[in-house]
């Protein structure tokens, strides 16, 4: 259950980026997320909602771009996609693999609007 | 509504206290190695036979993660090595955090290997570098030989793996071989020991190995 501190990082720097001087609420939240980064998604989301309350972020969308194993093969020269359970080449086999990306945990961007009246 | 770009990693704050914790540990020559596995497969008593075997020797200090108790911490006591117990309440792995805070209680100048022991957990540790220069896995024979295929992150990320509780081998539902090839699948350049630390089979070439990664110094 390491997606609460996960979920607590991207709070402290999504309330950095927050302009000071307005009140604005965040409405989404958009995090790109490698397939291996070892984060699960239904868990990630429900720490979020769960300690945003009360905060600018409380009721943010987190929206997840997941980012997909890829490596790069030395045996075939190709850069393509792989199985995290098999970490093989799917082209030729090979296993002389570098990872290019899927351990992403990144905040990208925010999107914010103004803080609506209640009744 | 306006979108405000952000383009920050996640674990920003943990992998700056991470760097501080490795570029100190160079500065004092001492070699860390970051001991990840699940609950049970043998961590704590690996590094007893490891502190055993290295008494007198290599001048090794301990920080020991634990999710509840300090009996990891009491056990490692007995061989007279700077320890220190990190309790993390409920808290799945450790950060840099706390290591860097128990860094701090130890006398480091003549400490040649540092060696800590995280929570038992294959998944969460292998996100929060410690500053540590290898993570070594622990997989023990009890838990079946898919182990590396079921939790990719964490075998691709060590650089060490010890099969633990070999002399178990003939009891249970393990094969040693499909064990070690599954791993090196996930990752061809790990350094494979096997170890029991029942019997010590392992345990002296496991050491040599430690003794060739640290500087000599005081013991």
């Amino acid at each position: 259950m390491h997606e609460l501190s996960i979920a607590q990082s991207i709070v402290e720097i999504v309330l950095q980026h927050l302009p000071k001087e307005e009140t604005v609420s965040v409405k989404t939240v958009r995090l790109r997320l490698g397939t291996m980064a070892g984060v699960v998604s239904d868990s990630l989301e429900f720490c979020f909602g769960a300690i945003t309350a009360g905060t600018p972020l409380e009721g943010a969308r987190l929206e997840i771009e997941h980012v997909p194993l890829k490596a790069h093969c030395s045996d075939c020269g190709r850069d393509t996609d792989i199985e995290p359970t098999l970490f093989m080449c799917p082209s030729c086999g090979g296993t002389s693999l570098t990872v290019l990306s899927g351990r992403e945990m990144q905040v990208r961007d925010i999107e914010v609007g103004e803080n609506e009246e209640v009744g | 509504m306006s979108v405000i770009t952000i383009e920050r990693k996640v674990l920003e704050k943990n992998d700056e206290l991470a760097r501080q914790n490795r570029s100190l540990l160079a500065q004092k020559g001492i070699f860390a190695i970051n001991v990840v596995s699940s609950p049970g497969a043998g961590k704590t008593s690996l590094l007893e036979r490891t502190l055993e075997h290295l008494a007198g020797r290599l001048a090794v200090a301990v920080i020991e993660g634990d999710v509840q108790t300090d009996f990891d911490a009491q056990r490692v006591a007995k061989y007279n090595v700077p320890a220190v117990q990190i309790v993390t309440a409920g808290g799945c792995h450790l950060e840099a955090n706390l290591v860097h805070d128990a860094l701090g209680k130890i006398d480091l100048s003549h400490i040649r290997l540092l060696i800590i022991e995280n929570v038992g957990n294959l998944v969460c540790p292998s996100n929060y570098d410690l500053g540590e220069a290898m993570k070594v896995v622990v997989a023990s024979t009890t838990e079946g030989d898919d182990k590396p295929l079921k939790y990719p992150g964490m075998f691709r990320n060590s650089s060490v793996l010890i099969i633990n509780k070999i002399d178990l081998l003939p009891y249970v539902n393990c094969r040693i071989e499909t064990l070690r090839a599954n791993a090196l699948r996930i990752n061809p350049s790990l350094t494979v020991f096997d170890t029991s630390c029942t019997t010590g089979a392992g345990i002296p070439a496991w050491c040599d190995w430690l003794l060739a990664r640290t500087t000599p110094g005081a013991t």
